[in-house]
């Protein structure tokens, strides 16, 4: 039941998430006035078009970084959209729940972001194209105390870079 | 080096005419220990320093109450107004109030600007004077004396070092949640004189003191590169120890100060390493397909204790300082992480989850006799007091704007007490012993 419940929550949490990734984006020199325009009108390419589109985001079981199916297909999703927007590189963030130890969770979001690169790079992105960094449980999305919150922080994030030069 | 001032210590003459056998003393090793009616009196002084000296005999008072070893007695039941501390006390009059131990005192300015401080330490029932010293420092040092004095009391009445002159690094936390800012702090164990060391411009995690230098060694985020550093605490100077190929984290140093214990990650995998901060040799002690991490060294510097989820969740190995041998200690009902050994080198503390509980807990090297010292919703991160009595960890509270704050808890799992901080804090680490 616990499995189940917690499935439900992180599909529940990608929409919720979507929208607070507008705001909690972190990359810089986008522009920033993406929040404006509609979900239909995310301009294509587009750090917003990434994420409502797409989906910049995968979630993860407890003490997991095993992708699930729900989350492979994010990422199917996420190669092509990166195989056809070729100028940006990307930083894949992991990130972990607060119910763990600090320590352990820098290597637990660690191995999230890694577990994400490598299946981008199984479909297809340059593995030159791909940074990972760890937060650990310092970056949590939904600071709720249950489940449907923890599912929410148990993520790895895709976050595009602005092209160089 | 100005907190480090030098302070210079004479031992009083004793005044006890006979040589009498002490009575008074506690032996700390049991629980719930009843605690010791001490009687801490005003200490004499011209007016000019009258409000250091009250001030000296409030830190004194309650550096010993938070102990939770000594109930100091209310000054209003006094029978005797004690005006010369040369002088023997009415030792009846505090046998009536049931004072066990009585403590004298005065504060007098010198010539050249420094205060004289000196104590004396009486056994009420012995009727005997147990010790007396006396320090020569400037007036702006008072509270480290006050310390100094608590931890001469509490080492003649206890038998054990003190651990009142020490300080507390930790990472000060403000902002949302979601967002939180941290700065790595300092302050006295008691929670005074709270600095801050960083500006919050970067993540910074899990400080930890040298044993031997003013020196802080932590993790920061500085430039998007999740990394570990060193800290001067008195020049603010920083660097980078070593050049990895990835994230390093969970540092601490080895019992000589001369070399870092540390996790590398890279890709899925974190091993530890070490690294020689003189000769800048790095040396890897793991190499698993797991997170191996938050080494921790035996305080003879020959072992060192790790958690690890090589086996399916976090447990504790304790390995040979060269990597060899690894051990798993700990087997009970959960998963197991932030071991660090005790400076007594007799048990090694941790955080343990189970049934969605956070606990603290101690174990022997060898992993026997486990016993959980405070449980709750979540509690994370033990750190040993110099003396291996007294520990210091966080708790979160719950909510979007629950946090973290400091608790003391004794290795009896009495005496639970919360540490006041500015802000939220985590990540404390105790220092050794400042004199």
């Amino acid at each position: 039941m616990l499995r189940a419940r917690s499935f439900l929550n992180a599909r529940a949490g990608l929409l919720l998430a979507a929208a607070v990734a507008l705001a909690a984006c972190e990359t810089k020199n986008l522009p920033d006035n993406a929040g404006d325009l509609g979900l239909n009108n995310a301009a294509p390419g587009s750090q917003q078009d990434f994420t409502v589109n797409v989906g910049d985001r995968v979630f993860f079981e407890t003490d997991s970084a095993v992708l699930t199916a729900t989350s492979r297909t994010t990422l199917d999703k996420q190669a092509q959209w990166l195989a056809r927007y070729v100028n940006h590189p990307v930083t894949v963030e992991g990130h972990a729940d607060e119910r763990g130890t600090r320590e352990y969770n820098l290597a637990l979001g660690a191995r999230r972001a890694a577990a994400t690169k490598d299946y981008l790079i199984a479909r297809g992105v340059p593995a030159s194209r791909i940074r990972t960094i760890s937060y650990g449980k310092e970056r949590p999305v939904a600071v709720c105390n249950d489940i449907s919150c923890w599912s929410q922080n148990r993520r790895a994030v895709t976050l595009l870079v602005a092209p160089s030069g | 080096m100005k907190r480090i001032a030098a302070l210079l210590l004479i031992l009083l003459a004793s005044l006890a005419l006979t040589p009498a056998h002490a009575r008074v003393e506690i032996d700390i090793t049991k629980g719930n220990v009843k605690p010791l009616p001490i009687a801490i009196t005003p200490f004499s002084a011209e007016p000019a320093q009258g409000q250091i000296a009250r001030d000296i005999v409030a830190v004194i008072d309650q550096d010993l109450r938070s102990s939770g070893l000594f109930a100091p007695i209310e000054p209003a039941a006094f029978l005797q107004k004690v005006t010369d501390p040369d002088i023997m006390p009415r030792f009846e009059d505090w046998q009536l109030i049931n004072a066990q131990a009585l403590v004298t005192g005065r504060v007098i300015a010198q010539p050249d600007g420094r205060l004289r401080a000196e104590f004396r330490l009486w056994d009420v029932f012995g009727a005997e004077q147990m010790t007396g010293q006396q320090f020569f420092t400037t007036p702006d040092n008072w509270r480290r004396v006050a310390h100094i004095i608590a931890d001469a009391i509490y080492e003649r009445l206890t038998g054990e070092k003190g651990y009142f002159d020490t300080r507390i690094v930790f990472v000060d936390e403000t902002g949302p949640k979601s967002k939180r800012v941290k700065r790595l702090a300092i302050m006295d164990q008691d929670g005074a004189n709270v600095q801050l060391l960083t500006r919050g411009n970067d993540l910074v995690l899990t400080p930890r003191f040298s044993p031997t230098r003013q020196e802080i060694t932590y993790m920061s985020f500085e430039g998007g590169q999740p990394r570990v550093y060193l800290l001067q605490i008195e020049t603010g100077e920083r660097r980078i120890v070593g050049d990895f190929p990835g994230m390093t984290f969970a540092p601490r140093f080895s019992p000589d100060g001369r070399k870092i214990v540390m996790s590398l990650q890279q890709d899925g995998n974190a091993n530890i390493y070490t690294m020689d901060l003189a000769t800048r040799a790095t040396t890897r002690l793991t190499n698993s397909a797991a997170i191996d991490t938050a080494p921790s060294y035996s305080p003879d510097g020959t072992r060192i204790v790790f958690e690890s989820d090589r086996g399916g969740r976090q447990q504790l190995y304790v390995m040979n300082a060269d990597g060899s041998g690894q051990t798993r200690i700990s087997f009970g009902t959960g998963s197991y992480s932030t071991p660090v050994w005790s400076p007594r080198g007799d048990l090694i503390a941790f955080t343990k989850q189970s049934g969605g509980k956070f606990l603290i807990g101690v174990m022997q090297p060898d992993g026997s006799r486990e016993r959980v010292l405070t449980e709750g919703f979540h509690n994370e991160g033990p750190t040993w007091a110099p003396n291996g009595r007294v520990l210091m960890f966080f708790r979160e509270s719950l909510g979007e704007n629950g946090g973290a704050k400091l608790f003391s808890i004794d290795l009896t799992g009495y005496n639970e007490r919360q540490i006041a901080t500015p802000a939220f804090a985590s990540d404390p680490a105790w220092s050794p012993p400042l004199n």
